[in-house]
């Protein structure tokens, strides 16, 4: 197990945003099943703002920690606002993910896309 | 940045790893090493620093030293003293043993038998051969990780000059039956090597009842330092050395030897011989007890291994709709250290090879953990592992999307 530091563990212990939300505005499904990692998002948008955000995931610590941290970043945030937050935000955020794991805040980046995306489509039915 | 994100960087920045107690259950990885064996190893440092192949007193007395320790680790194997070479540790003394026996009876053959469960060093070592023209079969294994002797006997050809399979496995815990194959060895007259690094100073070893003629130890699993190890090397054998140099170590294993570590190997064998049976019979009760607790008291969970022929300390469990992975990182956030499969092969790796030869589905073989036990493990440090862990998987299935799945499906199918 790589070293994690004092954000990272925080992220994992205290998992504030696991769960779903009933009536989403937008749900983000993200998968690698080579990497058995599957992360889903929910997203509550009120305005064209994420009001609340809630998140899924089965995989490694990084995974859920990194899908943690996406649901807490996104959340006050406007659409456009929450686009931009990229992989290597998330990894900082974490206080720095090992290489090896800098997937898991990829995955973390297109989840936010995919919700967006959700409700994008939702928006437009 | 605000106030409450800064207040976290200078944390982080101040405390290092440093934190309160933590409930260590990864004996199978290393070992504290005994306050005794340090007090043992102390005077070799500065006191009697001489080399042992110098000629004079002081040189001797350390040859003397490590001719002492030499004996302790003999003879808690039932080795003679001058079957025994000090290396590295357990990884030199398994590439010692295949590629030393497999390079020197290269005219015999080039056939080495062993099983899809070895530890890396083992394997590696195997594959290393393998690219220089050797044949390697890789035998399987059942669903307790259990080689069956036949089976080796049968893979047995006219030049197979190596069989290595290991004494227990360091990720599951099961016993192989070496005994069975040591005598199918001798009777085809097939060198036979075990990596039993896991099993010295743990369960009673005997290399003669083994029909072993080589087997690799390590210190470090033992309550003795890193870095120091041993292979014992059945009189006869016909092997070269690796490592070129000097003649040390029956011109095996060249390098001034290290002899503060050798020293502290020899003491950890002698406080293990000690008590080794009782602490066996102390561990196997407390291990089946946790064992037992665990699949009471968490749905959806089983044992990987032998249920009984299994090392003392061993502990590994499959833990549906969640990673190992994440459940060892949610026990450590809270101070409790465990591991996936082995040290050796944790952080972004695959599923473990080692449960995907006995059987298992990726999904289940990512969902282990392994728990080993040892000298503090106590039956109040188990205990408080069995309150924790149940609200750490709960806390993780509950954010797994393959439970919430389980559940819509009415929670059919495992």
């Amino acid at each position: 197990l790589p070293a994690y530091g004092k954000k990272f563990k925080d992220q994992l212990k205290n998992t504030r945003n696991a769960g779903s939300i009933k009536n989403p505005s937008g749900v983000g499904y993200v998968s690698d099943p080579s990497r058995g990692v599957a992360m889903e998002l929910y997203i509550s948008v009120k305005d064209g703002v994420i009001e609340d955000a809630k998140f899924k995931t089965l995989g490694c610590a990084a995974s859920i920690a990194s899908s943690s941290i996406v649901a807490d970043m996104v959340k006050g945030k406007s659409i456009e606002d929450a686009l931009k937050i990229s992989d290597k935000i998330v990894s900082e955020a974490l206080g720095g993910l090992p290489l090896s794991q800098f997937y898991c805040a990829s995955m973390g980046q297109e989840l936010i896309k995919s919700a967006v995306d959700d409700y994008m489509d939702r928006q437009q039915r | 940045m605000n106030e409450k994100e800064n207040e976290l960087q200078n944390e982080e920045g101040a405390e290092g790893e440093q934190g309160p107690r933590v409930i260590y259950l990864d004996y199978a990885a290393t070992t504290p090493v005994h306050p005794d064996v340090i007090m043992e190893m102390v005077p070799y440092f500065s006191e009697n620093f001489a080399n042992p192949s110098s000629l004079h007193s002081c040189g001797q007395q350390a040859k003397g030293a490590v001719e002492d320790a030499r004996g302790k680790v003999a003879n808690i194997i039932g080795a003679g003293c001058d079957e025994i070479v000090f290396t590295s540790g357990g990884t030199e003394a398994d590439n010692l043993a295949i590629k030393g026996v497999a390079y020197a009876n290269a005219d015999k053959g080039n056939h080495i038998i062993t099983t899809s469960v070895e530890h890396p060093a083992v394997r590696e070592a195997c594959k290393s051969l393998q690219s220089k023209g050797f044949e390697i079969t890789f035998l399987p294994v059942d669903n307790y990780g259990m080689v069956d002797p036949q089976a080796v006997k049968k893979a047995i050809t006219a030049k197979t000059i190596l069989i290595s399979v290991m004494h227990a496995n360091n990720e599951v815990g099961t016993i192989q039956p070496i005994a069975e194959i040591g005598a199918i060895a001798r009777e085809k007259g097939v060198y036979f090597h075990t990596d039993a690094v896991q099993c010295v100073g743990h369960i009673p070893i005997n290399v003669e009842e083994l029909g072993v003629s080589l087997l690799s130890m390590a210190a470090h699993k033992l309550y003795g330092p890193k870095g120091v190890g041993a292979l014992y090397v059945k009189d006869g054998t016909k092997m070269l050395q690796m490592m070129n140099g000097g003649e040390q170590e029956r011109n095996l294993r060249a390098g001034t030897e290290n002899v503060p570590s050798i020293v502290g190997f020899g003491k950890a064998v002698d406080i293990a011989g000690e008590d080794l049976d009782a602490e066996a019979a102390r561990l196997t009760v407390l291990r089946d007890a946790f064992i037992k607790s665990i699949l009471e008291k968490i749905q959806h969970t089983r044992l990987n291994g032998h249920p009984t022929k299994r090392l003392p300390n061993s502990v590994n469990i499959g833990i549906d709709f969640v990673r190992g992975d994440s459940v060892a990182l949610g026990l450590d956030v809270e101070g409790v250290a465990v591991s996936t499969g082995s040290a050796c092969s944790s952080g972004n790796a695959g599923p473990s090879a080692v449960l995907l030869a006995m059987g298992l589905s990726k999904d289940d073989a990512r969902s282990s953990v392994r728990f080993s036990l040892g000298r503090d493990s106590s039956q109040e440090i188990v205990n408080y592992v069995l309150e924790l862990l149940p609200t750490v998987v709960a806390r993780f299935r509950k954010m797994s999307p393959a439970y919430d799945r389980f559940l819509k499906e009415g929670g059919k199918g495992k």
